[in-house]
């Protein structure tokens, strides 16, 4: 058994079909949502139904990676694990010798860049996941103002900086419709936690033990808690009502 | 001080001089760490504002002498791995004696390679237990857990005092009153000037700057 056999190959119609099927495995996995405000960066993630006899603390799908850079992911959970690993080690090891924090867009460049070689090495296979990375930008590299970024990088190894993205879930193609939709620019952040809302809710069970919500904001980065986002939740379920009837109005009439 | 070379390989002679001074005073609720700011070899004096007392987590700070290069190398090295087990651990504080010991650790990985030339004192605060510790290490590992101590050519002239003035129950401000005792000491009786001192108190709250004779700002 040689090891040194690449595992995944191109197809004869120039396809890597191991990398596909890694997005497959995105696919099967739960929604996260991610949705970048004038002044924060709203995290939302599918929380499934847990066992019974399961501690929910344990099922952690937002993660920090560093003080500044927070991580959402959807996907195979131990292959986050590792990956996640690497880039925690990775945001130290930048910090011990420039002496000055990791951009998101350095570790998201470092993430993409690591799934990147599990496509082009001899005996590994690609790393089931998708993430999305939450953070604000250095403010002495533009205008002493910190801006929100917030990045994805997929199974391929792409990263890319996104106003609004969706990852996981069978759904997430017409939940990126919902927000190209409904996405404006420069939204405060409770429009921006509605919209996330709003969004993962095409998906999800009503009710917030279903949902968690990280807001990441200039100065530190917060879970909301389970009352506060029964609150938006209900706040967004009358409109969807109001909106229901009204149209039943417009078309009775 | 001469670097050898014997049979290919590099060594080096012991180049930590024990100039510099660190003290350590626990009390009740905290741990006081106070150490010289001269950064010095040879004849020549580089600065006096240097801050080596290094916060290592929220609730430990280390005071490290040696030569610049390893002081530097060796206490940021362990900040970032203790910030790298915070992360990886959902921010679970890593205990004063842990910290302690995965220092001992790397001091005594590195003693037959390459040794930090570096003796510290470890200070922290376990907000779990609601005490404080002190930990005396040197270069070839040599860890315990003490109730004050000192590093340098300065343990000569002030262990005794503290060895006096220490007992149970200290407040912060007396625990402060027994370093300021053995820096007047010095004053008298060290060849080595030292005229500024940082004095730092780990408790509760964190790790804060009682006194300094030097602004250390642009270190």
């Amino acid at each position: 058994m040689s090891y040194d056999r690449a595992i995944t190959v191109f197809s004869p119609d120039g396809h890597l079909f191991q990398v596909e099927y890694a997005m497959e495995a995105v696919r099967k996995g739960s929604t996260a949502v991610g949705v970048r405000g004038k002044d924060c960066v709203v995290l939302a993630v599918e929380r499934r139904a847990l066992a019974k006899l399961q501690d929910p603390r344990t099922i952690r799908k937002i993660v920090s990676v560093d003080n500044r850079s927070v991580l959402a992911f959807a996907g195979l959970t131990a292959d986050a694990r590792v990956l996640i690993n690497k880039t925690r080690v990775e945001a130290q090891s930048y910090r011990l010798t420039c002496e000055d924090a990791p951009s998101v867009e350095y570790l998201a460049r470092y993430i993409a860049r690591t799934q990147q070689k599990y496509t082009q090495r001899g005996g590994v296979r690609p790393f089931g996941i998708a993430t999305l990375l939450a953070g604000f930008s250095d403010p002495s590299a533009e205008g002493d103002v910190a801006k929100p970024v917030l990045y994805q990088t997929d199974p391929a190894g792409t990263h890319s900086n996104w106003r609004a993205q969706v990852i996981g879930g069978r759904n997430a193609k017409s939940l990126r419709e919902f927000l190209e939709k409904n996405y404006e620019d420069d939204m405060d952040e409770e429009t921006s936690v509605k919209l996330a809302v709003q969004c993962l809710l095409e998906v999800v069970d009503s009710g917030a033990k279903n949902m968690e919500i990280m807001i990441v904001r200039a100065d530190g980065r917060a879970f909301m808690e389970e009352s506060a986002v029964d609150v938006v939740v209900k706040k967004v379920e009358e409109e969807i009502e109001a909106n229901k009837d009204a149209k039943k109005k417009s078309t009775d009439e | 001080d001469a670097i050898t070379y014997h049979c290919g390989a590099l060594s080096q002679r012991c180049i930590n001089s024990k100039m510099d001074t660190v003290f350590g005073v626990k009390y009740d609720g905290g741990v006081v760490i106070a150490a010289d700011q001269g950064n010095a070899r040879s004849i020549l004096m580089y600065q006096k504002n240097l801050d080596k007392v290094v916060p290592l987590s929220s609730h430990s700070a280390l005071g490290i002498s040696g030569p610049n290069a390893d002081l530097v190398n060796f206490s940021e090295y362990i900040q970032k791995n203790i910030a790298l087990y915070e992360l990886s651990n959902d921010g679970m504080k890593l205990s004063t004696h842990a910290q302690a010991n995965f220092m001992r650790g790397e001091l005594a990985a590195a003693l037959r390679r390459g040794p930090y030339q570096v003796n510290v004192l470890l200070g922290g605060y376990d907000a779990g237990t609601e005490s404080s510790s002190l930990y005396f290490l040197d270069y070839m590992a040599s860890l315990q857990k003490v109730n004050y101590g000192c590093q340098g050519h300065a343990s000569a002239f002030c262990l005794s005092i503290m060895d006096r003035d220490w007992n149970e129950g200290l407040t912060e401000d007396e625990a402060i009153a027994i370093v300021e005792h053995c820096m007047k000491e010095l004053e008298t009786r060290f060849l080595i000037a030292q005229p500024n001192f940082i004095i730092k108190v780990i408790d509760k709250d964190g790790v804060k700057t009682a006194k300094f004779g030097a602004d250390p700002a642009d270190t």
